[in-house]
């Protein structure tokens, strides 16, 4: 497995927190993903040698959980949530904003490499619809105005990534 | 009748200019002195509080907090898990964000007085994926208070020792169910159990005698470790003691989240005095009072019948907006007060849309472990989207009924209601609108009417 340093230290921390090695399968998927982007066939197999598991253990949490991923998605996750509270505020309008902004549809890489977005359930920040996650960020109350800002925010950063 | 005041107990501190969420702060505020004075009781003594206080669950079931805790198995011999579920993910919710991100410790604190009231030594907070944040906040917390000696090993020199870690989830509604919940903290598919045998009280994480409560729910465990259970049950109303946040979403001028006293406010008052009322030019139509799975009501209904206030029996009449925000009342007239979250739909919805909006959710939703919700959600899903992007017929309501009908009631978790009774409410209420669909939809739309699937 090629990780992080740290990643390694936080693996073998974490599984100490559980009296049974199974119940660090989410834990070290999330730290897998965090750090190399996605779960691949042979984290999982490693994953499940780490823990003395059968690869199938690991791959029917993988297969399960939404937010695991087994392919490379772009450089930012964009998450618009779906669910009632956001589309009665204009949920959809963002949705569709974002993908006008990156040129690219729902679950796909952008064609510029720059972000992967999803329409998600529910995010629990129904009081300030609709709201959209860029990786580990919450923004509020994204209407198609802010849709816009928070994408060109995202591809001002890209530019000065590049040059 | 003017609303009342809000009663701010376990959102004291949320949005303080200068409140921050380290322990410093918290302990200004007089943080971790309820925990001092608690391990300086007996364990039982806190029970007894708790029972006596009349807590219900602030999760969604409303269950009596004391008597969950007066279930556990403490002969076994075996050791006792406290479970915090942090999951909040029912549609509509957005309490426990705050607490988390805010004011993580005094969920910290009323973690360590459960824990010592009931002898658990090991805590865990499953904390759903989509909060990293918060998970970060409350590892950062629990290490603030471990360095003080408010957790791990011999607190505030006691002799008694307990450990919480977060755990995070990955994104999966259905580990808000506390049986489901469990498996995943286990690490496997968060198939829910059944019960019997399977009582968390009883044969919970690990087979072990576990708590499973919600943070809120917890919160308020300090509350009334801090005031008596005595003191406790005189805020709010007979058997809906304490406070309430409702976390009003959707079509109102001001939403947000608003605490107060259980049953002292009405729904009317709550809509049109604290949020301000629909928004300009707009009528309310619906409302979900206790998350998305509650059974939907519909303004300008009636509810009669007979409750009780007291000893006594009378009468009520009430129109929606007389009802009161408690369990007991929302539950009489055939809704629930669930998790708190208020969806307000306007005059600008479409009933049938705002269904398939559901439905859709209960469908990516169900885990497909009993076949009645995993067939009948897709189906729902299925015949609503054909409704709102294909063909519509008049006949899809009472397709829709049928199908919802053969779910509720023969599946192992709640789940099979939570995802039935939104077609069956809808349809019972709104069913006119589901037979004028096929032509609601040829006329043109009005202006400001936005795609909800």
């Amino acid at each position: 497995m090629d990780l992080k340093p740290e990643t390694f230290a936080r693996i073998e921390e974490v599984i100490t927190h559980y009296p049974t090695k199974r119940s660090a399968v989410l834990p070290l998927l999330h730290l897998i993903q965090e750090d190399a982007g996605y779960i691949s066939d042979s984290a999982m197999e490693w994953v499940a040698q780490k823990l003395e598991l059968q690869p199938i253990n690991v791959y029917e949490v993988v297969t399960f959980y939404p937010m695991f991923r087994r392919k490379p998605i772009g450089r930012r996750h964009i998450k618009v949530c779906r669910t009632l509270s956001c589309a009665l505020m204009g949920g959809y309008r963002t949705c569709e904003e974002f993908k006008k902004e990156f040129n690219t549809g729902l679950n796909q890489i952008s064609p510029d490499g720059e972000v992967t977005i999803e329409f998600v359930e529910c995010l629990a920040s129904c009081g300030t619809a609709p709201v959209v996650m860029v990786d580990d960020v919450l923004h509020e109350k994204v209407d198609c105005a802010k849709a816009r800002e928070i994408a060109a925010q995202i591809k001002r950063k890209a530019e000065g990534q590049k040059g | 009748m003017p609303a009342p005041e809000q009663r701010r107990i376990i959102f004291k501190h949320i949005d303080e200019p200068g409140y921050t969420p380290d322990i410093d702060c918290y302990v200004r505020n007089g943080g971790y002195e309820v925990l001092k004075k608690s391990v300086q009781r007996k364990p039982e003594e806190i029970v007894d509080e708790v029972k006596k206080s009349g807590l219900r669950g602030r999760g969604g079931a409303g269950f009596p907090c004391g008597v969950k805790w007066s279930l556990l198995d403490r002969k076994s011999g075996k050791p006792i898990y406290l479970v915090v579920n942090a999951d909040e993910s029912e549609p509509g919710t957005f309490k426990d964000r705050y607490i988390i991100h805010q004011d993580p410790h005094q969920l910290i604190e009323g973690i360590m007085i459960t824990c010592f009231a009931n002898n658990v030594k090991q805590a865990y907070i499953y904390i759903r994926g989509e909060f990293p944040e918060g998970a970060r906040i409350l590892e950062r917390a629990i290490a603030e208070a471990r360095a003080r000696n408010f957790a791990g090993p011999n607190i505030l020199g006691t002799g008694y020792s307990c450990e919480i870690y977060v755990h995070r989830g990955a994104g999966a509604y259905i580990c808000g169910e506390e049986t489901g919940l469990i498996e995943s903290l286990e690490g496997k598919r968060p198939y829910p159990r059944i019960k019997p045998p399977y009582f968390p009280a009883v044969l919970g994480l690990y087979m072990c005698p576990t708590i499973v409560n919600n943070v809120e729910t917890l919160c308020h465990v300090k509350y009334i470790a801090d005031v008596g259970g005595q003191a406790f049950s005189q805020i709010g109303t007979p058997n809906n003691t304490g406070t309430r946040i409702f976390c009003v979403s959707g079509h109102v001028k001001r939403p947000g989240y608003y605490e107060f006293e259980t049953g002292k406010i009405t729904l009317g008052q709550l809509l049109n005095e604290v949020c301000g009322g629909p928004l300009p030019g707009r009528k309310f139509k619906a409302v979900i009072p206790g998350g998305s799975s509650a059974k939907v009501l519909k303004f300008g209904e009636r509810f009669k019948g007979k409750r009780k206030a007291g000893a006594e029996m009378v009468d009520y009449d009430w129109a929606l907006e007389d009802v009161p925000m408690d369990f007991d009342s929302l539950a009489m007239i055939g809704s629930m007060g669930g998790s708190g979250g208020v969806i307000v739909m306007d005059d600008s919805v479409n009933m049938v849309d705002a269904l398939a909006n559901i439905n859709a959710f209960y469908a990516h939703e169900s885990c497909g472990q009993c076949t009645p919700c995993r067939e009948g959600s897709l189906w729902m899903k299925k015949i609503s989207n054909r409704m709102v992007h294909g063909d519509a017929r008049t006949e899809d309501g009472a397709l829709l009924k049928s199908v919802a009908d053969q779910i509720a009631g023969r599946t192992i978790c709640a789940f099979g209601e939570a995802c039935s009774w939104p077609t069956q409410s809808f349809i019972q209420k709104f069913g006119d609108e589901f037979k004028a669909y096929p032509d609601a939809k040829k006329q043109p739309k009005r202006d400001g009417t936005l795609e909800l699937v």
